[in-house]
């Protein structure tokens, strides 16, 4: 098993830390993981993607420019990464703000209204999370008490109340995946 | 079993140096390795180890803090990136020429003149053939992964005082920026007092009476003694080079053909090697660990084997050149590179390999 | 009376510090090197303090510094002596770390390593040796050479329109919180001499008090260079460069008005 996954959108999306949570719950069911983050001036304010890969097997290259899966969290990463996608992969995407959707016929594509999900469990922060749980909807390569390890992992303990809300925006972000085609 | 974090290159860089017993650190902001200064100052080691963690205001005066420290016999270093890298040869020709140890971490970017901050291997002539003035060379490690960086601190201490030279880590910005499985090794305390007296009798720690006074210097004005310095450190090379050359082979046992590179771009070639040996081309891969010492003896061995061999780099070619001096016209040597911070993909590698051996 | 009876120790009336080595000093004839050398020396001496002293030599007549003082050395980079000392310091807090430069070093190559030493507050001793001119490469303009002054570089004196104005260095670094102790000094007579050594044991004791970085500039002759004799220097320093450096304590922050 070997998942190649392209995690894109604006700064501030929660695109590299969705990135490292993904990568956590991996770690937590013994597999490898890479993630290779774009990096510099876009980061600020502009563009930010991750590429993360799981794997059963030692990884070797970090890079790749076709991809299992993309998460598409803005038009302009929508525009640079729907083409990346391989033949019969999986594209998730965030129609806020999407003017052009994607178009391809030979992918599975599916929408995730993350903020209102993140709206529902109550807070913003969490829309990362959301959109998260809509690609392991997709895509169940995460064993769900993983998951749980793997959020423990990456949210420092004095913050521990928000573990469950984190868990409550992927659960819902689960419901709320629409498959397109 | 030992616990595995998952982390940044360059976090692994500032975590291994606080649980391997790293004295001090001085350094200076630069992407793509700002996160080894800001790892350090977040875990304030000070407050546990009592290890000395300082933002200086340049490269420069980053390095001769390495310099001072290193004077005193104690375990220190430094990270940059290649602008901030070239500002430390001066220092770097200074500790080679004081007989100092320390650790220096390049996580490269491309060049030349403020270049990008992109990912690049354009140091390797700058790290590997010295880079400051004089004739000198520093023991050059290049990681390959973050479980490296993590290791690489300590095994680069470990040389660094075995030698009495500077170590440098030759990173690049993918090695440095990725996240991956650390194991995080068991912990090694600072050295004791009495410790550094024994590993490093000719340290500064203020002259005793039981021995007449330390001083270090690079200096000799008269031209036999400077030679003699000259001769002794080319006798510590031969010795380094005997002894401490480091490999990685991956397919090399019946390969006609083999990949040569390092870093992150050794990656990328073994995934480049099992593509083509799905294609029934039987290729492998020489990840030389040390870049100096060179492993020219084994690729010397392997070019009897294969038919032709390639050096992948993310530069316009560099450590190329050692490989064609390693195998001395006994096969071809190719090469291909990508520069400017573009990395190449295994696909783009393939076509280049299947061109130079007029495959198809 | 024979030399042995005149060697007695009863007849001993000056001796030599230990902290001195025996080595003979390379240092020109008239020079001020030999005499701070030996100030600095002798308070070593005194504070009992040789084994818990690491000093730091700069590029310029007395990179061999570490020749002539007992105590352990390092030999800095040109400029970076400073840097050197931090690192030093920081992680040997309970020893005495000095730095020796002279005017090229630190106030040409050096400045952004003395600054931010003094910026950061470092608790470490720079005794600084001001006469006007590069010695060791053989006469050349430094920062603080005179205005109409003449050097290898200057052969029609210092001129502020092509040369810069000469850099005045201790006022500014004395605006700096980082520092604790800044004087200026000279060691062209036996009293001026005494002032010397006092600033300098001053220095060195301020620098185990946690309170910043200690500075004793030296305003110091360098008859070779300067291409005249060493009274004739001494004298054309107090009619030249005191006027423009002139000597006393400029800051003391322990000093009780």
């Amino acid at each position: 098993m070997k998942e190649e996954i392209i995690i894109a959108g604006f700064g501030g999306q929660g695109v590299l830390s969705m990135g490292k949570i993904l990568a956590y719950c991996a770690i937590m069911q013994d597999m490898e993981v890479t993630w290779m983050p774009s990096y510099g001036p876009e980061m600020r304010g502009g563009t930010a993607n991750v590429c993360v890969i799981i794997s059963d097997k030692k990884i070797s290259s970090p890079i790749v420019t076709k991809y299992d899966t993309a998460i598409i969290l803005n038009q302009q990463s929508l525009d640079k990464f729907e083409n990346a996608v391989k033949p019969g992969g999986l594209l998730v995407y965030d129609p806020n703000g999407i003017i052009n959707p994607p178009t391809r016929t030979d992918i599975q594509i599916c929408r995730i209204d993350a903020i209102n999900v993140a709206a529902q469990v109550g807070n913003s922060k969490v829309y990362n999370m959301a959109v998260m749980g809509a690609f392991l909807q997709m895509k169940p390569l995460i064993k769900p008490e993983n998951i749980d390890k793997g959020l423990a992992k990456c949210i420092p303990a004095r913050y521990a109340d928000l573990i469950s809300l984190n868990k409550a925006a992927i659960e819902e972000g689960m419901k709320a995946v629409e498959v397109i085609r | 079993m030992a616990e595995k974090i998952l982390m940044k290159g360059n976090e692994a860089i500032a975590i291994s140096a606080i649980r391997n017993g790293a004295d001090g650190y001085f350094g200076y902001p630069i992407t793509p390795q700002s996160e080894v200064m800001e790892t350090l100052m977040k875990e304030r080691p000070w407050l546990t180890t009592g290890m000395v963690v300082l933002q200086a205001e340049s490269e420069t005066s980053s390095i001769n803090m390495v310099y001072g420290g290193a004077c005193c016999g104690k375990k220190v270093m430094t990270s940059s990136s290649s602008p901030g890298i070239s500002l430390m040869c001066e220092g770097l020709s200074y500790l080679a020429g004081a007989e100092l140890p320390c650790v220096v971490v390049n996580c490269q970017r491309g060049g030349p003149g403020l270049g990008t901050i992109q990912p690049s291997q354009s140091d390797y002539n700058q790290c590997v053939k010295g880079g400051g003035h004089g004739d000198y060379n520093a023991i050059v490690l290049a990681p390959a992964s973050a479980q490296d960086m993590y290791d690489f601190v300590d095994t680069g201490f470990d040389l660094a005082f075995k030698y009495r030279t500077p170590v440098i880590i030759l990173a690049d910005g993918i090695v440095g920026q990725m996240m991956e499985k650390v194991e995080l090794r068991p912990e090694k305390p600072r050295m004791t007092e009495e410790e550094l007296k024994a590993i490093a009798p000719w340290a500064t720690t203020g002259k005793s009476a039981d021995r007449s006074y330390n001083f270090i210097t690079s200096l000799a004005l008269e031209s036999d003694v400077q030679e003699r310095f000259n001769q002794k450190l080319a006798a510590k090379y031969e010795v380094i080079k005997e002894n401490e050359v480091r490999y990685e082979e991956y397919q090399t046992a019946d390969a006609e053909y083999v990949f040569v590179a390092f870093g992150c771009s050794a990656r990328i070639c073994e995934a480049v090697v099992d593509q083509l040996r799905e294609e029934g081309i039987k290729a492998g891969l020489l990840r030389p660990v040390t870049l100096f010492p060179f492993p020219a003896k084994r690729l010397q061995e392997l070019s009897g084997q294969v038919k032709s061999m390639m050096s992948i780099e993310l530069n316009l070619g560099q450590m190329v050149d050692d490989v064609r001096l390693a195998v001395n016209g006994a096969c071809p040597v190719g090469f291909y590179g990508r520069q400017g911070g573009n990395i190449y993909t295994p696909d783009e590698i393939v076509e280049a390999f299947k061109k130079f051996n007029n495959l198809k | 009376m024979n030399i042995e009876d005149i060697k007695k120790p009863e007849n001993i009336v000056y001796k030599k510090t230990p902290i001195l080595t025996d080595n003979v000093m390379h240092y020109c004839p008239g020079c001020s090197h030999g005499t701070v050398h030996k100030l600095v020396a002798e308070v070593i001496e005194e504070m009992g303090i040789q084994d818990k002293t690491i000093a730091i030599s700069p590029v310029g007549c007395s990179v061999f510094a570490y020749n002539y003082l007992n105590v352990d050395w390092q030999q800095a980079a040109h400029g970076r002596a400073p840097a050197l000392a931090t690192a030093t310091k920081r992680l040997n807090p309970d020893k005495y770390v000095f730095t020796y430069q002279g005017d090229g070093d630190l106030a040409s190559i050096g400045t952004a390593e003395i600054i931010h030493a003094c910026s950061r507050g470092e608790n470490i001793v720079v005794i600084f040796i001001n006469n006007g001119i590069y010695g060791m490469t053989g006469g050349q303009m430094a920062p603080t050479t005179l205005l109409g002054m003449k050097t290898a570089t200057t052969p029609y004196g210092r001129d502020a329109k092509l040369n810069g104005f000469p850099l005045v260095l201790a006022p500014m670094i004395a605006q700096l919180d980082g520092t604790a102790f800044i004087t200026r000094q000279s060691v062209h007579t036996a009293a001026a001499a005494r002032k010397a050594k006092a600033a300098i044991r001053k220095a060195f004791e301020y620098s185990q008090k946690g309170i910043g970085l200690s500075f004793v500039e030296i305003v110091a002759t360098c008859n070779s260079g300067w291409k005249m004799s060493p009274v004739a220097a001494n004298k054309w320093m107090v009619e030249n460069m005191f006027p423009k450096y002139p000597l006393g304590d400029i800051k003391d922050v322990l000093k009780q008005e």
